[in-house]
Order: structure tokens, then sequence, then C-alpha cells
């Protein structure tokens, strides 16, 4: 505002209009840092919040008998870096981290493109097609996010044991996609929404159908969006324990990283050498996707509720 | 020009009746053309008839009045090699693609498709797997919480008395509660608090970057950091501790403290991870919404000689409220349901079991499939009151805008 606007007539304050927005951030900033105490507190909690990570991502590299036997922090007096750690854990014999690592990438990314496409195909039609009941399906559909996923477990499970695929990926695939649809459907819907409807209308003219209008119109300029979710899904299916365990947790072909590293956890809890290395394994994928595109799984987040 | 009319009529949402008037002389079901293809048709009408059957199938199984009996070939249910699991991957994504892509050319070329036809061919994919998948579910489970460990007899409300009468679920219910209190409050304090801190500063990108890291770790990641930082060493010469909570505790002259075994602080310790997880959830989306806080609000309160602390009491929270809700409704939902890192830290030993834990034990370890569903449903009955309330604060925060 102040730096687009022609010079303003001359005041008492013209001054301090003229600093440009930078400076005058700038100048908040030194006296809100001015107090120690603040500055101080937030330095705690950063500190408090990365501590930890950096702790257990430094003893991945330290020797076995380093871990069990002296903190991370004493690392200046009992210096040594390893990756027999992660040789251990990635191809050892014993755990075979590697098959779980493929297997949650398998698992992934249907459980991503899947849910993300239908919701897309829903949310356009609860958008811009008339046909009776919409507004009332789509309240039905967007209160479907009441019902917790331990709802909904056992009868899925006994269902897919019925058809014979329990235990296969399909079961995790079809799961993810169905758990995510509600949410999914809600935020892409909000994104539709905002599309301009003289765009859509001046497609319609043209003779486009619906199917036209979805793949050519709103598509590419939802493109962000469907980042933003994809973001989302990714971590939510990446990270997922509690399907995961139900649906694949019994057999090591389909059972990802989270079941692994839990299963660890429980069964070797004094392992740390194996367990730093394999926690470090399964976050090393997701902190690349969220650094690479922060900004959009930001805007995701936003899009939840807190419009404007 | 028109295009920036900030007026123009929202053709999207059908929730107003304005909309809905104005929608009428929008020609909506534009006279198609009559230059549909009759393969396609063909196409389309085989396609129903499928979907059809599928369905009916389904059902009869869901009923119980069919078993499907099907070899499936080993390579689409059991793939061993890496090789065998990609290429099932490509294959279930390529099939997807192609249904998809089938349906929508054939509701797109045929003749004298209607309204209806279309939408139903966009929705009915979702719309079968959100009913087969949620709703029969939740339906089926609510009847199963009625029923013994087998679900062959009728219990009346047994499985509920259990859960309310006996010791070791008292303690479930009662850390559930002590999660859902505590995780909210705190996660959305201590974000608003950072938020506030680090808003304009110099470093506010690295800082806030920070805090939202653990949002990306997944849960049992989460647990097996805070399990590590937690970890124990008996108090002997020659000993050290790993853990570098203990090692705090040592070099202030306290004894070391087993976090996770003694109860019932270890719940509270458990706490403390989740708190670590949704902060950062917190602090970003209220960190945005103080940014969207109008500057002439901040200046006409500076201008009445507001600052500091009464600044972010007066005016900043009062104009976060939306966020704030939406904030601490959805930490809410997720610490109800939360089970990650109870599993992974405790296994819900030590006094430390949650519901959402307590009910993946009984179906799934003790096979007592009447008392799970129970568990299952009184989550879902606890949710039911948060997102009634979250809906209905949106609800108003839309209609003052």
């Amino acid at each position: 505002m102040t730096t687009t606007t022609p010079p303003p007539p001359p005041a008492p304050t013209a001054g301090t209009k003229k600093v440009s927005r930078a400076e005058q951030r700038a100048t908040e900033a030194k006296t809100k840092l001015s107090s120690p105490w603040a500055s101080g507190l937030a330095i705690v909690i950063a500190i408090l919040w990365t501590v930890p990570t950096f702790g257990l991502l430094l003893s991945s590299f330290r020797p076995e008998l380093e871990i069990k036997s002296n903190g991370w922090w004493t690392i200046w007096r009992n210096p040594g870096f390893t990756l027999d750690n992660y040789d251990e854990v990635l191809y050892g014999g014993s755990t075979q981290f590697s098959t779980f690592f493929i297997n949650s990438i398998v698992i992934t990314l249907p459980a991503v493109i899947i849910p993300i496409t239908l919701a897309l195909l829903a949310a356009y039609a609860f958008a811009w097609i008339e046909f009776p009941y919409r507004d009332l399906l789509f309240v039905a559909v967007f209160a479907l996010q009441i019902v917790p996923i331990q709802v909904t477990l056992i009868p899925l499970l006994s269902e897919y044991v019925k058809w014979g695929f329990a235990g296969s990926f399909w079961t995790v695939w079809l799961s993810h996609s169905i758990f995510a649809l509600p949410l999914a459907i809600y935020l892409l819907h909000n994104f539709m929404k905002d599309i301009p409807a003289s765009l859509i209308e001046a497609a319609r003219v043209d003779g486009a159908g619906h199917v036209k209008i979805f793949f050519q119109v709103l598509l590419p300029l939802l493109v962000p969006a469907i980042a933003a979710f994809g973001i989302f899904q990714f971590l939510w299916v990446w990270n997922d324990l509690l399907v995961a365990l139900t649906f694949a947790g019994g057999t090591q072909n389909v059972a990802p990283l989270t079941v692994r590293v839990a299963e660890l956890a429980g069964s070797r809890g004094t392992e740390w050498h194996l367990l730093a290395a394999g926690a470090a394994v399964s976050i090393v994928v997701p902190l690349i996707v969220f650094l690479s595109l922060q900004r959009y799984f930001v805007r995701g987040l936003l899009a939840g509720g807190v419009k404007g | 020009m028109s295009d920036n009319d900030p007026d123009r009529p929202d053709l999207g949402s059908g929730s107003s009746s304005t909309a809905t008037a104005l929608r009428e002389d929008v020609p909506v079901a534009a006279p198609r053309p009559p230059e549909g293809s009759p393969v396609w048709t063909g196409v389309l009408v085989a396609i129903g008839a499928i979907t059809l059957l599928g369905i009916l199938v389904v059902v009869a199984s869901l009923a119980g009045l069919w078993t499907p009996e099907f070899d499936w070939p080993s390579w689409l249910v059991s793939s061993v090699t890496a090789v065998e699991k990609f290429g099932l991957m490509f294959f279930a994504i390529i099939l997807f693609v192609a249904v998809m892509t089938l349906i929508l050319l054939a509701v797109d070329r045929a003749r004298g498709v209607r309204n209806w036809a279309v939408a139903l061919a966009f929705l009915g994919p979702m719309g079968l797997m959100l009913i087969f998948g949620l709703i029969y579910p939740g339906v089926r489970t609510i009847r199963e919480s009625f029923f013994d460990r087998t679900s062959t007899n009728y219990v009346g409300f047994d499985n509920y008395a259990t859960l309310f009468t006996e010791d070791i679920f008292q303690i479930v219910l009662r850390n559930t509660a002590i999660w859902v209190f505590i995780v909210p409050i705190v996660s959305t304090f201590i974000g608003l608090v950072y938020a506030v801190l680090v808003d304009r500063t110099r470093f506010e990108a690295i800082a806030k970057g920070l805090v939202f890291l653990p949002m990306a770790i997944s849960m049992v990641g989460a647990s097996i950091i805070w399990k590590f930082v937690y970890e124990y060493r008996p108090d002997q010469e020659g000993v050290e501790q790993i853990g570098l909570a203990n090692q705090l505790l040592v070099w202030v002259g306290q004894e070391p403290y087993q976090f996770l075994i003694t109860a019932p602080w270890n719940t509270v310790f458990l706490i403390a991870v989740m708190i670590w997880i949704q902060s950062g959830f917190a602090m970003t989306v209220l960190s945005a919404a103080i940014k969207a806080i109008p500057d002439d609000i901040t200046e006409a309160a500076r201008l009445d000689g507001v600052s500091g602390f009464g600044m972010f009491r007066y005016v900043t929270v009062p104009s976060i409220r939306p966020a704030f809700v939406v904030v601490f409704t959805t930490i809410a939902i997720g610490t109800l349901k939360i089970f990650d890192i109870v599993r992974t830290m405790t296994g819900g030993n030590f006094n430390t079991s949650v519901v959402a834990n307590e009910f993946y034990t009984q179906s799934f370890r003790q096979f007592n499939i009447g008392l799970g569903a129970a568990l299952a449903v009184v989550l879902f009955v606890l949710v039911i009151p948060i997102v009634v309330y979250n809906v209905r604060q949106l609800r108003l925060s839309e209609d003052v805008r």
C-alpha cells in the first residue's frame, strides 16, 4: 500500500509514511525483539522443537557401542561416525528395511492418486453440475468426516477376507482412498467454488460439456490446490500406522516402514543403533517432500476452513 | 471489467437461495448438439449395467446371501519381489485411469445424456466407495457393539457397562479425557505465543520452519525420537545416561527417572510428544490469521495507546477467533483418535492406554469384537459434538462476513 501509492501530501508524519514496508517491518521487529524475555522464550521453544530430532539423527551415525554407553552430546569426547547402522537396517538379514521402504512407496502412490482424482470429480459435480438433492448430498459427504476410521476397520477387514484379497496391497489402497475422500472433497470443493463462474459459462456457450470443462478449464487452474492436498495425503499415508497395521500388519510383503519401525520399538526397544537409523530412514522421505513443497503444504492447511 | 465485479453471483454455492434463483437464467443444461455417437451410447449403457450388477453382487455378499469365492491369480494378491510390487502398482494406477477415462468419455460422447447422468458419472465411484467403506462399516460396528465377543449373541448394553465399570477401562477413559483436555489447550497456546513472538522478525521463516517440522515426521518417528530422549539408565557408578531428559536431571543433581513407566505421570510425558507435533500446526494456521488482521485495526489500537500485551489480548486474540476454533477442534479430534504414540512408546502398558489403542488391543489382540466395537462407538460419540461445534462456528463466521 505504501509503496505503490504516489507520495502523500505533506503532513507531519510524511517522514514515516515514506518508509518502505520492509523497513517498517524491520523497525517493528526491532521493537519487538528488544524485549529479551520474548526473544529468549522464542529461542527456548525453537530449541525444544529441534534438539530431540537432531539428537536422534546424530546418534544414527554413531557406532553401536557409543550410542549405548554415552549420550550424543558427548560426541566431542567420544568422536566416531559410521554408516554401519544404516547398512544393517537397510540390508541386514534380520530387518530388511529396504523391503518395507519399497512397500511404503508402492502403498503411497496409488493411495494419493486415486482419492485425489475421485475427489476432484466429485468436487466438480458438487460445485458446477445441477442435479437434484445436490446440497443435501454434499452435506452428507461432509458429515462423514465424523466417522472415526476405527469404526470401519473390522467390518472392512472381514469383507476383504471374504473377497479373498486380505493382506494384499489392494486393501490398503482402497481403505486409504475411502478414508481420504470426505476431507478431500470438502477442501477441493472450496477451491473449485473460487473459480469465476464466467469462465465456466464461457466454455458452456462454446458448446463444451462438463467433461471438457473439467479437464480443459478447471484442472489447469487447480494445480496448486491439487498439489496442496496431494502433499497432505502423501504425508498422511506415508506416516500412517493404524490402517497399515490393520490391513497389512501381518504380512512382511505389504507392511510399510511405519509398521516395521513401531515393531522395532516394541520388540527391540533397546537396540538404539537400529531404532535411530530406522526412524531416520522413515522420516527422510516426508522431510524432503515437506521441505521442497512447504509452501503448498501450508496453503493446504489454510484451506481447511480459515479462508479469509 | 465484469470479471472483476465483486458482486458476481456465486454460482458454485447452492447454499443460499439467491444463488439458486440467479442460476435459473443461466443455461445450465445447454441444449446439446445431437452429435452423440451411438457406439458410445452403447458403451455407457454397458457401463451402467456392469455397475448395477457389481452393486447387486456386493450387496448380496454384505447381506450374507452369497459368499464370493474367487481364485485370484497370485500376482494380483501376493507380490513378493520389488519388480512384482511396482508392476502391480502401475497396473492398479493404469486400471483406475482406464476405467475413469472410459466412464467420462462415454458420458461425454453418448447421445442425449442428461445432467443427472453426468453427475452420476462424476459422483458414482466415490459414492460407492463411501457407502462400502464408511457408511456400511459404521452401521455394522454399532450393531456389533451390542453383541458378544464373537458377534453371535445379543448382549444389550453389556459391553458399554463393562467399559464404564471395570477398572482398566476406567483408566483408559480417564487417560483419553486427560489427553483431550491438555493437548488442544497447550498446543494452541504454544502455537499462538510462538506465532506472535516470531511475527515480523528477521528470522520468521526459519523460526517457523523449525517448529513446523515435526508435522512432517510420522507419529511413529516422533515417538522414537522422544523415546530416545526419555531413555533411562540406572543410577550407578560408571553408567552414563543416554537420554537427554535424564541427563538433564542428573546434571541438576536429581536421580534419573523412568519417564515412560512411572504412572500416572507417564501419560503426561506421552502427551508432550503430541503437543510437540501439533504446536506447529496451530502456529501455522494462527500465524496466517494474525497476518490477515487488517493494518488499520492495529493502527487504530496503537493510536489509542494500546501496545504490548494489551494489543495481544484485546486486538490479536479477538480478531483470530475463527482460526482459533478451527485449530482447537482439529487438534481435539486428532487427539481423541490418538493411537500411534501410545502404541509405539508404551504399547498401552503401565496405565497409559487410550480409547483408540484399547480398541486395537481388544479387537486384534484379545479378539473381543463386541468390546472393541463398543470402544469405537464411544470414540464416534465423543467426536460428534466437536465436529458439530466446529461446523456451527464456521457457519457463524461465514454469516458475519
